[in-house]
């Protein structure tokens, strides 16, 4: 199949190696789960379990709310403890409502319903069973899976399956491949069915040759899905980006991928969507990659979601020197977070404990001398140079007209920047800043309108009562003057 | 367990780094440095060191008057850089004074008065070669002939400290560059190109660099490797050099074509003067020049066809200088109107229409 290439892309150490050829190993159940109830992009779901009461492995312990929110349910058996505020996976590491579970140790599964022929499902009910089983986006973003797959059923053409891995570190999705390669083609078929389509392409980045031949091995016998080996490039796993290698289109501004009839999921959602539909098990767990050189051993975990990040490194050898960052996900686009009594959720695919000499990170930004390597690796076409000139004077919307929201966040202009200076961090903040104002905007114009309708309101009250003192005035005089003329008139009578 | 620094994506860095871009130029500018000093000898060593240590005196003297990180701004090389161009640009001979005049005039005016690194919107040593062309005509046109390549013997130190120091300039030992004497030739005695240049110049001892000349100009061939190793560093791209080669390469050919006699062939223009040197080393300085690739054609293309108008038509023999000058001044405008096409968006912004590549193209 011919590639297309997309603009820019950098090619930062993969630091692959440590985890690539280690299998998956099962983590043994900690003490304490800490589930939150928000693991997604929208609405955080809402608890409905109570402190004290025993849920089964499996169990809803907080049920979807509105229109984009996804559900969350017990990942063993056990005890509720509480339902708290426990410090979430943000780098602020702010509290979130979390569910405390402390696990019995029977792992006892409430009543799984799976069936023997998801084809035999309508493309709605796959859709139900997958949004009841609380399935997100696996690669990071955790955007309510179900959403994406019924949404679009009408336009998509093509289901592209995202087992690029383009972060360096992270192997959670080249051993998903190579060890459960069926599984997850299961998962893609269903995806194809619920999609009413018939065309998948997986690909999969040309450093993971293992995976790429598991794969392919696994969709022998199904023509309609391709397993594509795609170049090693970041952000080859960026929608957009992966979107233009595999089709040469472009989502337009302002549209999304089904607007050009192309559908996007990670290789663990269709994993995931293979053990919600066969199985009937909601997603209660992932592969999460614990890596980086201040890791002892490094090693890729099938974990309970709510597992803690120092539970994970506990069972990884501890810390062999104190990490100059603690990442959730990966360099590129990961989290850093303060401190390890944070859990897991279910877009974690990594936990990285970084040394100083991997992270190379510049101590302080030196001026910036144009020299647009930024320019050159930006996968979008930006001009990161430009726009941080105006990010760091507070000018959000000078940025904003050079582009600032077509910005994807991957931070390529910030890793080849010579004068270390934090580009992608001052766009995040311009468009924190962009999105306060045109929000401040908005309130004003509602403040004004509102206002106006009030002025409004009160001159036509005003009116109101002045015509209303008018009429009465009126019929006032008519009834006097009646009354005169009746007088007038009695009084001729009676004379 | 408290991480040190909580900071937001990315956490990796490329290995490159602003100091480390500077020591490649410099690196890359030994070969040549190192011939102009061996065959113009201990005056054009001693002319060098001025330079660079009176651009970084200069540098150290505005960061502290600006009130700027005196140590960490100076570690970046930047100062010590453009010193040494600038050594590279004057005649080899040149009087202490005129060195430490131009250093000190790059980096205060050129530099420092825009605001410092990466805000300057001209070349330094650019602007500084053009203010000492304009105020010190004389000093700034005497070339020695290069004695030790040619079999005479290059002034040895004590000489040399002479020359530099106390303005003993050698008359006998004094030249003309290539284009300088096709220049007076054809003013003087209407003679044709290729009278002037008999006798005068090969195409060898250009690339060579065996020629009369400013202190680092002259080796064609060296100046290259140079160029050649900083591009296969990726620390310059291909787009200036070739568009500014390209375009006086095809304006020379074109004119040559047309009259042989009063127009110079390509080969002379191109391995003359400092042209090589400008189009590696100095037109491809990031700060003066645009961001953009296409942006960067442009820029190449017009600092080429300048360079020509200048050499056959202008008042100078040589308008490397000036052109890089006149067109670090278009450089907002490019960046401005060559921009980038943004992902899903037109050329002019707007969002894309649904269209494949092979409908694009």
């Amino acid at each position: 199949m011919r590639l297309f290439r997309f603009r820019g892309g950098i090619h930062p150490d993969d630091h692959k190696g440590p985890t690539a050829q280690i299998p998956i190993s099962e983590f043994p159940l900690p003490k304490r789960l800490y589930i939150p109830v928000q693991q997604h992009i929208g609405n955080p779901a809402q608890a409905i379990v109570a402190p004290g009461q025993k849920v089964l492995k499996g169990e809803l312990l907080a049920k979807a709310k509105g229109g984009l929110s996804a559900p969350v349910h017990a990942p063993t058996s056990g005890e509720v403890v509480s339902v708290e505020d426990h410090a979430a996976p943000h780098p602020s590491g702010l509290a979130a409502t979390t569910i405390v579970l402390e696990p019995d140790g029977k792992d006892a599964w409430i009543e799984t319903r799976g069936t023997e022929d998801p084809f035999a499902l309508t493309p709605e009910i796959i859709g139900e069973r997958v949004a009841g089983a609380g399935i997100v986006g696996m690669g990071g973003a955790a955007f309510p899976s179900a959403v994406k797959l019924s949404a679009a059923k009408e336009r998509a053409e093509t289901l592209i399956i995202n087992g690029a891995e383009c972060e360096p570190y992270l192997t959670c999705d080249d051993r998903l491949m190579q060890e459960r390669a069926d599984a997850v083609i299961d998962g893609i078929r269903i995806m194809l069915h619920a999609l009413g389509t018939n065309r998948a392409l997986i690909a999969i980045e040309n450093n993971k040759p293992d995976a790429q031949t598991a794969m392919r091995r696994a969709c022998e016998d199904f023509p309609g899905i391709e397993i594509i080996g795609v170049p090693t490039l970041y952000p080859m796993g960026s929608e957009k980006q992966m979107i233009m290698s595999l089709t040469g289109r472009e989502i337009p501004a302002g549209k999304r991928s089904a607007d050009i009839g192309v559908i996007v999921h990670n290789v663990a959602t269709a994993y995931a969507v293979h053990e919600a539909i066969r199985e009937g098990r909601p997603l209660i767990r992932r592969i999460v990659t614990v890596g980086g050189a201040a890791i002892r051993k490094p090693a890729n975990l099938e974990v309970p979601i709510g597992t803690l990040a120092a539970d994970l490194i506990a069972h990884c050898g501890g810390l062999g020197e104190e990490p100059a960052r603690l990442v959730m996900g990966g360099p590129m686009m990961g989290v850093s977070l303060p401190h390890t009594d944070i859990p897991m959720v279910k877009g974690s695919n990594g936990i990285l404990g970084l040394t100083k000499s991997e992270l190379h990170s510049p101590k302080t930004s030196s001026p910036c001398i144009r020299c647009a390597r930024c320019v050159q690796v930006c996968p979008v076409g930006l001009l990161p140079l430009q726009m941080a000139a105006h990010s760091r004077r507070g000018d959000v919307e000078g940025a904003a007209r050079l582009g600032l929201e077509d910005c994807i966040s991957c931070g390529t202009c910030s890793y080849i920047c010579p004068a270390g200076i934090p580009l992608t961090q001052y766009f995040n903040y311009a468009k924190g800043a962009l999105a306060a104002r045109r929000a401040e905007k908005q309130k004003g114009e509602l403040t004004r309108k509102l206002a106006q309708a009030r002025q409004e309101r009160l001159e036509r009250q005003a009116r109101e009562k002045k015509e209303a003192a008018a009429r009465r005035k009126a019929e006032r005089e008519a009834a006097k003057a009646a009354a005169a003329k009746s007088a007038g008139e009695e009084r001729k009578a009676t004379s | 367990m408290i991480s040190a620094n909580p900071l937001s994506a990315p956490h990796a860095h490329a290995s490159d780094s602003v100091p480390k871009i500077m020591l490649s130029v410099w690196v890359a500018l030994l070969p040549a440095s190192g011939l102009g000093v061996y065959q113009f000898g201990w005056p054009a060593l001693n002319i060098l060191v001025i330079t660079s240590i009176a651009a970084v005196a200069a540098e150290a003297g505005s960061l502290w008057v600006a009130g700027k990180n005196i140590g960490r701004h100076l570690a970046d090389g930047s100062a010590l850089l453009t010193g040494w161009i600038l050594g590279m640009s004057l005649p080899p001979w040149a009087p202490w004074w005129l060195g430490v005049f131009g250093a000190v005039f790059a980096i205060v005016v050129g530099k420092h008065v825009f605001g410092g690194l990466g805000q300057n919107l001209f070349n330094p040593a650019m602007l500084a070669r053009v203010a000492l062309l304009v105020s010190f005509p004389l000093e700034m046109t005497q070339w020695p002939s290069p004695a030790a390549l040619s079999g005479g013997a290059a002034p040895g130190f004590l000489d040399g400290f002479s020359i530099t120091f106390a303005g003993n300039y050698p008359d006998a030992l004094t030249g003309a560059t290539v284009l300088g004497h096709i220049k007076t030739e054809l003013a003087a005695h209407g003679a044709s190109v290729e009278a002037s240049l008999t006798g005068h110049y090969t195409a060898l001892s250009a690339t060579v660099g065996t020629t009369a000349g400013s202190l680092g100009e002259t080796s064609a061939a060296l100046l290259l490797l140079g160029g050649l190793f900083l591009m296969f560093r990726r620390t310059i791209a291909w787009h200036i050099p070739a568009a500014m080669l390209g375009t006086v390469a095809v304006l020379a050919t074109a004119f040559h074509l047309v009259d042989p006699s009063r127009y110079a062939d390509a080969g002379v223009h191109l391995l003359s003067g400092g042209l090589i040197m400008a189009a590696l080393f100095i037109a491809t300085d990031p700060v003066g020049s645009p961001a953009t690739p296409r942006g960067r054609l442009i820029f190449g293309m017009g600092c080429g066809a300048l360079i020509y108008v200048i050499r056959v038509w202008g008042g100078y023999p040589e308008g490397v200088a000036f052109a890089v000058l006149l067109m670090n001044a278009v450089t907002p405008i490019i960046d401005h109107y060559v921009r980038p096409r943004i992902y899903g968006r037109e050329a002019g912004g707007t969002p894309l229409e649904y269209q494949t590549p092979e409908e694009r193209s």
